[in-house]
């Protein structure tokens, strides 16, 4: 049962709107994102669900969900919306709140993809998809999984086990070191 | 003719075939690539959410480096690629102070002078159909082809096609010879990196892709996106354990498409990397010898 | 319509355009252009059979191109008057010179490819627009496949279509195979509340005819299921409410909370895709016919005959009226009046009283010798008045004119066409044009009066 507290009310939705630009208090929950989302089905909550959450100030229901996850950014929602409200970018957001946040997340196995990718171009200025696959597979603890592909792959010359490193990998680690998370308050 | 090139990580491994055949018939057509020198991965999807300041920063190095080496053109394959070096562009252009900041992070300043490309605005606005056309050396003989745009023409930057009716694929198609069909699933999600952190959602999604190309009866699927092609080729043998379906429809790269109506090599073209093999379809349309 | 055309004190002008408008209340000159019907209108009978006998075949624009109509056709059954128009764009004696069985058959002799248009020039004490409203075209939706998919039609497609006298003779079909449908979706608010595509507004109408369609449907072909795609339900009139739940209880027609995303063939059907807010989920419904109830916008030429009319309209042609609660039939420019769908979408009850309500507004001026206005109109000191004329370039209702006293050009207000808003006044370089009562000099003393007391009570704080 959630209340709604008269004072917080605007909150998250201001805080969306600081973060991404976006002012999900333009949504009239006509449902058109959640019409044509890819993932729909497997979404635990409903992208237009998630606009509701946000007009009526739920942060943790949003930042525990396993749908800002599993937005595979395929920006359906945000170009067919009738209110031109970016909901890709909103999700975006509150992936970016859900870390912030660190508390439990809804896909763990997500953001542990997303962090090996990173590390691969810190330390390599370039992804190495072998090692990419293989340490995620690891890190999940099913080294096995996908592993049927392998051979085809290999066969087919997909595998570049060697891969690359560019000449400035100083440099890149310089960017990565300059780089700022930007949450704004 | 010069013009920059930025394959991306994925055409240097899983999707070599699409670096390979884009390579091939640009050279076919007397067009000579440059590539970025000691470029760097552009971020894809994750940096942006898990670090702001280091997703523009990515790609506007590989900006900076293009200007250095004299570049004004840069064809970038990989639609992800490719929105994120326009988008930054089209950002910095507006924001001064993100250039600024840019500039800081990077330890160089971006003029503004790149122009991305992705490989259907240029054959369209620099190729042109009609020198396309006359390099032909074969045409695809009624070859029937569906093609899968995926989210390309929705992307943040890019602006090359109709977002919910895109015909640059088909037109392409067509002026090779092979019969582009009109089909439901142009623009559906194949899923995208779900393919390895829920790959059950990515099964659903190809497979209802699979199953609509194979409602038209189509030879096979064109397709301009390395994700999109790995998802739809390599998963094929998931989806016959998953659905018991067997489609066995080839999943080609447009670049491959063309270099087979210029009757390029079978490997230069990276054919023989592809999962489901192509080789019997093309011999038994005409394209192929024995 | 009949009577009207056969009432002593109406005078119908059919296949006419204004073209132009001049003068002010109670004295307009409007210019109207008769278009050549190449029929003489006192010998035809209405007989058809220049109709039934004409060799060409045209889309009929009535029947939106789902049937075909002849050359010289009159474009329904009970059009008035009852006298057909030749179509010289497609009739073979105007386009190639042949043919002329028209005219060879017609027993009173009425076709006369001679005919001119005719200008003529008449005084109205009074204007009354009642120009209606056209649909929104869907095909901007490439998500639903309206001009694409031969199955995705419009609200009117099927009014068509379930009309005896229709193209379909009153059969509801699909128009890709003619085949009969058993499920038809319906998708509400299409154009309609969608700032993307420029129409942020309710279009008023489309959820009643909705659940008209889906009853009529129903009660004609008891098989059907129908499937309404909904934001909200408006339904504000008397009964109204009622209707659209019978449309739910006992015409079994599921109404599903949400828009729809995507529409796509399958085969011979279509596959809405779209969402129950209410359950919470994506849903995707397998139709043989999708009805799009498209918003209702202002005809193609509105802006062009408000410039004639020298009416103001609003951002999306909708022509604007003088107050929006006080006065919804008048438009701001006096003597003119405002009906139906051409201010706004409006239902037939809404229609009807506002055309009433805009008839006695214009019996109002007809009814008297003289009109009593309001003093607090502009007027132009011609003594100072240099002539530079910028004050009719601002003015917002075209009050005000050019005129020669004392061989001197000088610049004129019409007080019938004033509103008073000072525009002029505030534009004027001499001064010379003021409103009534608060002319600039009227202003400056009662600002000086006030600076007058302030100072005498010691409240003003000059500084140095």
């Amino acid at each position: 049962m959630s209340y709604l507290n008269s004072q917080d009310i605007h909150q998250f939705r201001n805080r969306i709107l600081s973060i991404s630009g976006e002012d999900a208090s333009k949504c009239i929950q006509c449902g058109k994102c959640t019409a044509g989302c890819p993932i729909s089905p497997e979404m635990d909550v409903q992208p237009n669900q998630i606009l509701r959450l946000i007009q009526v100030n739920d942060p943790d229901t949003l930042l525990r969900c396993s749908t800002i996850w599993i937005c595979a950014s395929c920006q359906t929602c945000s170009v067919r919306c009738p209110e031109e409200i970016d909901i890709a970018k909103i999700m975006d957001s509150i992936r970016k709140l859900a870390l912030e946040a660190k508390g439990p997340l809804g896909e763990e196995n997500v953001v542990k993809f997303d962090e090996i990718f990173l590390d691969s171009i810190r330390k390599r200025g370039r992804v190495h998809e072998l090692e990419l696959v293989m340490k995620y597979n690891l890190a999940l603890r099913r080294p096995f999984k996908d592993a049927q592909l392998g051979p085809v792959m290999f066969a087919r010359g997909k595998l570049g086990f060697l891969g690359h490193k560019i000449k400035e990998l100083g440099k890149i680690k310089e960017i990565f070191q300059n780089s700022k998370r930007l949450l704004k308050p | 003719m010069q013009v920059g090139y930025y394959p991306g990580c994925s055409l240097e491994s899983s999707a070599k075939e699409f670096d390979l055949s884009i390579r091939a018939i640009l050279r076919e057509m007397k067009i000579s690539l440059k590539d970025i020198p000691d470029w760097n991965c552009c971020g894809a999807s994750p940096a942006h959410y898990l670090n702001e300041e280091l997703a523009m920063a990515l790609p506007y190095r590989n900006l900076v480096k293009a200007e250095e080496a004299g570049l004004d053109q840069v064809i970038s394959p990989c639609p992800a690629c490719y929105s994120h070096l326009k988008h930054v562009h089209e950002e910095v252009l507006k924001q001064t102070h993100l250039a600024d900041r840019l500039g800081a992070i990077v330890g160089k300043k971006y003029g503004g002078g790149i122009v991305s490309k992705h490989l259907l605005d240029f054959i369209k606005q620099d190729i042109g159909f009609d020198r396309l056309k006359s390099s032909l050396k074969a045409p695809l003989s009624r070859l029937k082809v569906v093609s899968y745009y995926g989210c390309l023409t929705r992307l943040p930057g890019v602006h090359i096609d109709d977002m919910e009716n895109p015909t640059l694929m088909d037109e392409v198609v067509n002026a090779m010879g092979g019969e582009a069909l009109e089909w439901s699933h142009k623009t559906e999600c194949c899923g995208a990196s779900l393919s390895v952190s829920r790959t059950e959602i990515a099964l659903r999604l190809v497979n209802s892709i699979l199953e609509a190309a194979q409602d038209k009866s189509a030879d096979c699927i064109a397709v301009v996106c390395p994700l999109c092609q790995s998802n739809l080729d390599t998963r094929q043998g998931d989806i016959h354990k998953h659905y018991g379906k067997n489609y066995g429809i080839p999943i080609l790269y447009l670049s491959q498409l063309i270099g087979l109506a210029q009757k390029l090599d079978y490997s230069q073209l990276g054919l023989d990397r592809l999962v489901i093999p192509p080789k019997n379809l093309l011999i038994e349309k005409g394209i192929l010898e024995k | 319509m009949t009577e009207s055309s056969h009432d002593e004190n109406i005078e119908l002008m059919t296949y006419a355009e204004v073209v132009d408008v001049k003068g002010f209340v109670g004295n307009f000159d409007v210019t109207i252009r008769k278009k050549p019907r190449y029929v003489d209108m006192t010998k035809c009978t209405g007989c058809g059979l220049c109709t039934e006998k004409c060799p060409t075949k045209v889309l009929s624009e009535w029947n939106l191109d789902m049937g075909m109509r002849k050359s010289i056709y009159k474009p329904f059954g009970q059009a008035v008057p009852n006298v057909p128009v030749i179509d010289t764009e497609h009739c073979l004696f105007f386009t190639k010179g042949r043919c002329k069985i028209c005219q060879k058959l017609c027993p009173a002799g009425a076709v006369d490819y001679e005919q001119k248009e005719e200008l003529v020039t008449k005084k109205f004490g009074a204007i009354i627009v009642a120009t209606g409203f056209t649909q929104f075209d869907p095909s901007v939706y490439g998500e639903y496949g309206a001009g694409k998919f031969k199955d995705v039609i419009t609200g009117l497609h099927l009014e068509r279509m379930l009309d005896t006298s229709g193209p379909t003779g009153g059969h509801v079909v699909r128009p890709s195979d003619q085949r009969e449908p058993k499920n038809i979706v319906f998708i509400q608010c299409v154009g309609s509340r969608d700032e993307s595509k420029g129409r942020p507004y309710c279009s008023r109408i489309c959820c009643m005819y909705t659940a008209k369609q889906a009853i009529l449907l129903k009660d004609h072909y008891p098989e059907t299921q129908s499937y309404i795609f909904y934001i909200d339900i408006r339904a504000a009139g008397k009964n109204y409410e009622e209707f659209v739940k019978r449309a739910q209880r006992e015409y079994g027609a599921i109404y599903i909370r949400g828009r729809v995303s995507k529409i796509y063939e399958k085969g011979n059907k279509l596959i809405v895709r779209g969402v129950d807010t209410l359950a919470g989920r994506q849903v995707e419904v397998e139709a043989d016919l999708v009805v799009l109830a498209t918003a209702v916008v202002p005809q193609p030429d509105a802006i062009e005959l408000a410039k004639i009319l020298n009416i103001p309209y609003d951002q999306y042609g909708f022509y604007s009226e003088a107050h929006p609660k006080l006065q919804p039939v008048e438009s701001v420019t006096k003597g003119i009046f405002l009906t139906g769908s051409c201010q706004f979408p409006k239902d037939i009850p809404d229609s009807v009283a506002t055309t009433g309500a805009a008839s006695v507004r214009a019996c109002e001026i007809l009814s008297k010798d003289e009109l009593i206005l309001d003093p607090k109109v502009a007027f132009v000191n011609s003594d100072i008045c240099s002539g530079c004329l910028n004050c009719v370039e601002v003015c917002p209702f075209n009050a005000i004119e050019s005129t020669q006293v004392n061989g001197k050009t000088v610049a004129q207000v019409i007080p019938t066409l004033c509103h008073g808003c000072g525009n002029c006044a505030s534009t004027c370089r001499t001064s010379a044009a003021n409103v009534q009562g608060f002319t600039d000099d009227q202003i400056y003393a009662q600002v000086a009066s006030v600076f007058e007391i302030l100072k005498k009570e010691n409240l003003l704080e000059l500084s140095e």
